[in-house]
């Protein structure tokens, strides 16, 4: 399977992905929906103002093994983008000029693909931030050359997260391709024999669980429960938390909604399920996240819409954190992902 | 009125029963919640009996709301499938078993 970028998919242009989702799949406002900023203000929460910046997500490229049919990122490994040294540098510096950041949260794509992945960990750690390396598992099994990575995790404290969206082979593979659910396994075992995800362990070990299709997560409570029992007693794999996360209709996931006719009874779905306990903390207000390129986005989400933050600090060489403390968080239709029933984050459930 | 009985859109409207009575309805929703929330049995356990019994009353807004959420909480296809089977064993069995009451009436007039 190919990126939507790689098949120049309509979908692959941003503009496209905003217009359906601010105005319908025609574009024609026949399917109408309360505009999320309303359903803000109703709560007392527009503009959306950022509290303490506390996380900085680094999107070190879209470069990927694997080509998940959900993936709001569209990576995979026909995506060249990568982020330079130049550019994690600047991103150093910044986290070396505000401590405010206790977080350094890398996702991709694969970030271990980028080939300065080991580089910048060595350098962030250095700045004694705390690192959440978001890993495919899979990447682990890819080649000879990625099997120390539960080792390197560990010399250098990382908190690994981690998707697998079900406890079965079937759920998994339907989503993330096949023979993912067995590698994922595989490189779980290898996670967990270095000490990760062990119960009373420091190597923390976090599974990311997402819908395979058109509905949102179940309690994360039950979610978690079930997901334990099972992976110990199958396969002998431990875990510390789980999280859920409920999927945007952006990019790939817009896709699926769109082929398989579920968009607008999926969009209805997340409206009606709207939290306002969940809209009030949801994970922009505390992080900014940064594209391969050093620009700066409110979240991956809007920087997968090309969504650039509100301010007159776009870009890691114009970094301000007064400037990007009081700027206003932008919020379109697909925020509603994030406040729907819990609510979702790289975290999982807010409310 | 419309010319049919079920409406898929009917569904989204049933917590709008309380126009007509609220008292009982939110007697009968508040005894629900709690019927499915957890308990001595899971939310998911619940969520598959309700599943099964929603085939056995031929309800089409229950199979549509507990297909959902059944799947939602994590039960395979196939594990629906037989809990429908189980459903309709019950619903086969419980013809047949009258089967035993016609026996019955016949030994009682039969020469």
């Amino acid at each position: 399977m190919k990126s939507l970028k790689a098949q120049q998919h309509i979908l692959s242009d941003t503009h496209e992905q905003i217009e359906i989702l601010e105005h319908g799949i025609n574009h024609d406002d026949s399917f109408k929906l309360i505009p999320f900023q309303q359903k803000m203000e109703a709560a007392g929460l527009f503009p959306l103002k950022p509290t303490q910046l506390e996380i900085f997500q680094i999107n070190v490229g879209k470069m990927c093994n694997q080509v998940c049919k959900h993936c709001h990122v569209d990576a995979g490994p026909d995506r060249k983008e990568i982020m330079t040294r130049e550019t994690m540098q600047q991103c150093l510096n910044i986290l070396a000029a505000n401590p405010s950041f206790k977080t350094v949260d890398l996702t991709g794509g694969a970030p271990e693909l980028n080939p300065d992945f080991r580089w910048f960990v060595a350098k962030i750690k250095e700045l004694d931030k705390h690192i959440i390396v978001r890993c495919n598992l899979t990447i682990i099994l890819a080649n000879k050359k990625y099997h120390d990575l539960p080792e390197f995790f560990k010399q250098h404290s990382i908190e690994v997260v981690s998707s697998l969206p079900f406890y079965s082979k079937d759920r998994t593979d339907r989503q993330r391709g096949d023979g993912v659910f067995e590698d994922s396994i595989k490189a779980l075992q290898m996670l967990n024999a270095v000490g990760y995800g062990i119960e009373g362990s420091e190597q923390k070990l976090n599974l990311v669980y997402n819908p395979a299709g058109a509905f949102l997560p179940s309690t994360q409570d039950s979610l978690e429960k079930e997901f334990k029992l099972v992976l110990k007693k199958d396969f002998d794999i431990s875990f510390h938390s789980l999280y859920a996360i409920t999927n945007l209709p952006i990019s790939r996931f817009l896709d699926y909604l769109l082929q398989s006719s579920n968009y607008e009874k999926y969009m209805e779905k997340l409206v009606t399920a709207y939290n306002p306990v969940a809209a009030a903390n949801v994970m922009c207000r505390n992080t900014v996240s940064i594209s391969w390129d050093g620009f700066i986005y409110d979240c991956d989400f809007n920087q997968m819409l090309d969504m650039k933050v509100d301010c007159s600090a776009q870009h890691i060489s114009q970094y301000s954190e007064a400037v990007l403390s009081n700027r206003n968080i932008v919020v379109n239709q697909h925020c509603y992902g994030c406040t729907a029933g819990a609510g979702s984050s790289c975290g999982g459930a807010v409310a | 009125m419309a010319n049919h009985y079920y409406n898929a859109d009917d569904l989204g409207k049933f917590s709008g029963i309380d126009k007509f009575q609220k008292p009982l309805a939110d007697k009968f929703f508040a005894w629900y919640g709690e019927v499915f929330a957890e308990g001595n049995l899971s939310a998911r356990e619940k969520s598959l009996i309700a599943l099964a019994v929603a085939h056995a009353v031929q309800c089409p807004y229950c199979i549509d709301a507990y297909s959902s959420d059944a799947f939602e909480k994590g039960w395979s296809e196939a594990q629906m499938m037989e809990a429908v089977h189980v459903a309709s064993a019950i619903k086969g069995g419980a013809v047949l078993v009258h089967g035993v009451q016609m026996m019955n009436k016949v030994k009682e007039i039969a020469m």
